[in-house]
């Protein structure tokens, strides 16, 4: 009998630890039990993006969407749903939007990905990134194909620029214009590097790509290999994501078994092979400098620009360099052509952009938009806003080179130039939402930190003042700061952002400048009123015992500090001197007696 | 590989596989699946569905299975909803009838008014 159903779980970073390769193995075994085996296939996928219902299993054809599944889920869905057609409703995925219906939705329906457009990620999640069929099933190496056998190198570099397709990693700097300017430079050798050094925190988009579609990346590369006369490709990516270097490994090793990589690539006379690099994960590689070193085999440090890699790249020949979501977006610019690709988006930004969404929304996960989509629809009507009915306060682009946005940019569409207007930037597509309980006096801290672990110390600028930063906001955060030290702050910051070397030191302060643009009155609260608004900052926080309190003695025998006293049935006080704002006598109080100043 | 062609053939060899994983716009073949309808038949039926819609290339109808319909007197019960939602209902559906809805229905575009739940029902009770 042919294949009835397909069940697919997801093999993302994500859902793998929650233990979704378990989940498929129990799909298998009790398909098996049930005699189905022979009409029902399960399949490994990369990411479904939806990371928050996590794990996540689809059933095809009827599109059932199961969310936060277990291993003990798996005989039910089995003897029910598989067995028998019925759907197994405990754990059948019911919306988490703003207008929340309890109603059970198929994947086709969930209102997370209908308002998506999936380019990038247009097959993950939908092909087993171990089986270059299903890949070439969903026309993986046409775009190569077409190009080998009737494109000229500088057709497909003419195509890519009018399809005004921009680099994803974060300066967005157009691809078509760094190919034509590498292709123009002659030498023995070019080399073609895929930038899968993906460092913003927060940030998995470029992981998620080559765990679900490497493939997509290993044809793009040899697309730009040809139109750029390269024979040589790197994948410089981080020993950190395992399950990525292993699936990106195995298709490049299946990509040379179907003669896709290699000599004489359908018979063009054109040869490409890729190799692997793995970097130790320093966020300054993703500087494309720094990284020709560190795959040179120097130490990760950037270098002055000019002369350019297109120049002088790696071992001083002309390279480009790419990001992985750029060049997931080249084959389908290929077959679909320029006219679709920039009839998407807005003027300047054109195709789709993959977002991180992360922090204080409902639906954490992988979103991918079209240009021009506004920062409201992508928070509320993809990601259903804040959860516990928390107010809205910011949204944080770009990383630690971004900055945060308000309520009042809310409907501004996401492009690239809009976002650097306002002060942030698109990044490499990081998105942290925001709510009323976030301090962001805090939160600049929390980016200023990873920039100062992760600067470089080439120049002295990013070196050592980020550090002089960090050690001010750390001032404010403990109600040691003054008026003084913010203008201090502001005056370091807009210098760093002059003088230093590369990307990582130019945009480290932005944090702090778009949070002192936006929020500047938290910092004066914290230095002249010495108060954390939002109760995060724990030194500027007075526990305090009210009124109500009826002297159950709870508080007292909870607090670990002994900063509580008191007799039965009497008023208790804490004494702030030895509180060490630990909130366990909140936790404890049954008559909400105890509040926080 | 040394061919367009041969990229092409893996690829028509490979979309018949993931056809299944793309939604799809055409009629919907439901069979009922729960205990009573397997036991009156309804996996092979079930079978020869997916053969037949396969056979055929029929690329935009989805077949798929549910649970109890209700008549477990008549079952095998398939229903074919058309792309307007119409929904037609057969009963005792054998293997060999299949083929006639796939024919009649589905490619042909006219209802098997004979194998209707219907028409099914109402030879029952002539004989009762």
């Amino acid at each position: 009998m042919l294949l009835r159903a397909q069940v697919l779980v997801c093999g993302g970073t994500g859902c793998l630890s929650s233990k979704s390769k378990q989940i498929k193995e129990a799909f298998v075994e009790n398909i098996k039990a049930l005699g189905l085996d022979n009409e029902i296939q399960v399949i490994q996928t990369g990411c479904f993006g939806l990371c928050e219902r996590g794990p996540i299993v689809i059933v095809y054809p009827d599109q059932t969407f199961y969310s936060h599944v277990a291993v003990e889920d798996v005989p039910k869905i089995c003897s029910e749903h598989l067995l028998k057609g019925r759907i197994y409703e405990p754990k059948a995925y019911k919306e988490a939007t703003a207008d929340e219906l309890a109603k059970i939705k198929s994947f086709g329906e969930v209102g997370f990905y209908n308002k998506q457009l999936r380019i990038a990620l247009r097959n993950c999640g939908v092909i087993n990134p171990f089986d270059i069929n299903e890949a070439i099933g969903k026309n993986a190496y046409q775009a190569l194909g077409k190009c080998l056998t009737e494109y000229t190198p500088v057709e497909v570099i003419d195509i890519i620029k009018k399809s005004g397709l921009r680099g994803r990693g974060g300066g967005g700097f157009p691809t078509g214009l760094k190919w034509e300017l590498c292709a123009k430079n002659h030498a023995d050798q070019k080399y073609v590097i895929c930038n899968a050094d993906e460092g913003d925190p927060g940030a998995f988009m470029d992981r998620s790509v080559l765990e679900g579609d490497p493939h997509s990346v290993i044809e793009a590369m040899a697309i730009a290999g040809y139109a750029i006369g390269a024979t040589m490709g790197y994948v410089y990516i981080r020993a950190e994501y395992p399950v990525a270097v292993e699936r990106l490994e195995f298709a490049i090793k299946q990509a040379r078994e179907y003669g896709l990589l290699g000599k004489d690539i359908f018979g063009s006379g054109f040869d490409f092979d890729i190799d692997v690099r793995l970097g130790a994960g320093a966020f300054v590689c993703g500087e494309e400098t720094a990284l020709i070193a560190s795959i040179e085999g120097e130490r990760g440090m950037p270098r002055n620009k000019p002369p350019f890699p297109a120049l002088k790249g790696l071992w001083g020949k002309p390279t480009i360099i790419n990001n992985v979501e750029t060049l997931a977006n080249v084959p389908v610019i290929i077959l679909n052509g320029w006219e679709w690709f920039s009839s998407i988006g807005t003027e300047k930004s054109k195709g789709t952009k993959v977002f991180a969404l992360g922090g204080k929304i409902k639906n954490t996960g992988l979103v991918e938009i079209p240009m021009g989509t506004t920062l409201r629809e992508v928070i509320y009507d993809i990601g259903g806003g804040c959860p516990n009915g928390k107010a809205f306060k910011a949204v944080q682009t770009g990383g630690p080179s971004g900055g945060c946005l308000t309520a009042k940019h809310l409907d501004t569409p996401i492009d690239y130039d809009n976002l650097t207007a306002l002060g942030s930037m698109m990044g490499s597509g990081g998105m942290i939402v925001m709510d009323e309980n976030n301090c962001m006096v805090d939160v600049a801290r929390f980016f200023l930190d990873f920039t100062v672990d992760e600067s470089c110390g080439k120049c002295t600028p990013c070196r050592e003042g980020t550090k002089r930063m960090l050690e001010i906001l750390n001032k404010i955060i403990h109600g040691q700061g003054t008026l003084e030290d913010i203008t201090a702050l502001e005056e370091l910051a807009h210098m760093i952002k002059d003088s230093s070397l590369c990307g990582l030191g130019q945009s480290a302060p932005n944090p702090v400048l778009s949070t002192l643009a936006n929020f500047r009155d938290e910092y004066i609260a914290h230095v002249v009123d010495k108060k954390c608004p939002a109760g995060v900052c724990k030194a500027l926080l007075t526990y305090v015992v009210t009124d109500a309190c009826i002297g159950c003695t709870k508080c007292k025998r909870n607090c670990p500090a002994d900063a509580i006293t008191g007799e039965v049935r009497q008023k208790h006080y804490i004494d702030p001197t030895k509180c060490i704002k630990c909130g366990s006598c909140i936790q404890g109080c049954p008559k909400g007696a105890i509040i926080v100043k | 590989m040394k061919t367009l062609e041969e990229l092409k053939k893996i690829r028509e060899e490979a979309a018949n596989k993931i056809n299944l994983r793309t939604a799809k716009n055409g009629y919907r073949i439901v069979v009922g699946m729960a205990t009573c309808g397997i036991t009156a038949g309804a996996r092979p039926v079930l079978a020869a569905f997916v053969d037949q819609v396969a056979a055929k290339h029929l690329d935009n109808v989805t077949v798929t299975q549910v649970g109890c319909i209700g008549e477990c007197a008549v079952e095998p019960i398939v229903e074919v909803y058309d792309t307007e939602g119409n929904r037609t209902i057969y009963a005792e559906v054998h293997e060999p009838d299949v083929e006639t809805i796939i024919n009649e229905h589905i490619m042909g575009g006219k209802v098997v008014i004979e194998k209707t739940i219907e028409v099914i029902k109402s030879k029952k009770e002539e004989v009762l």
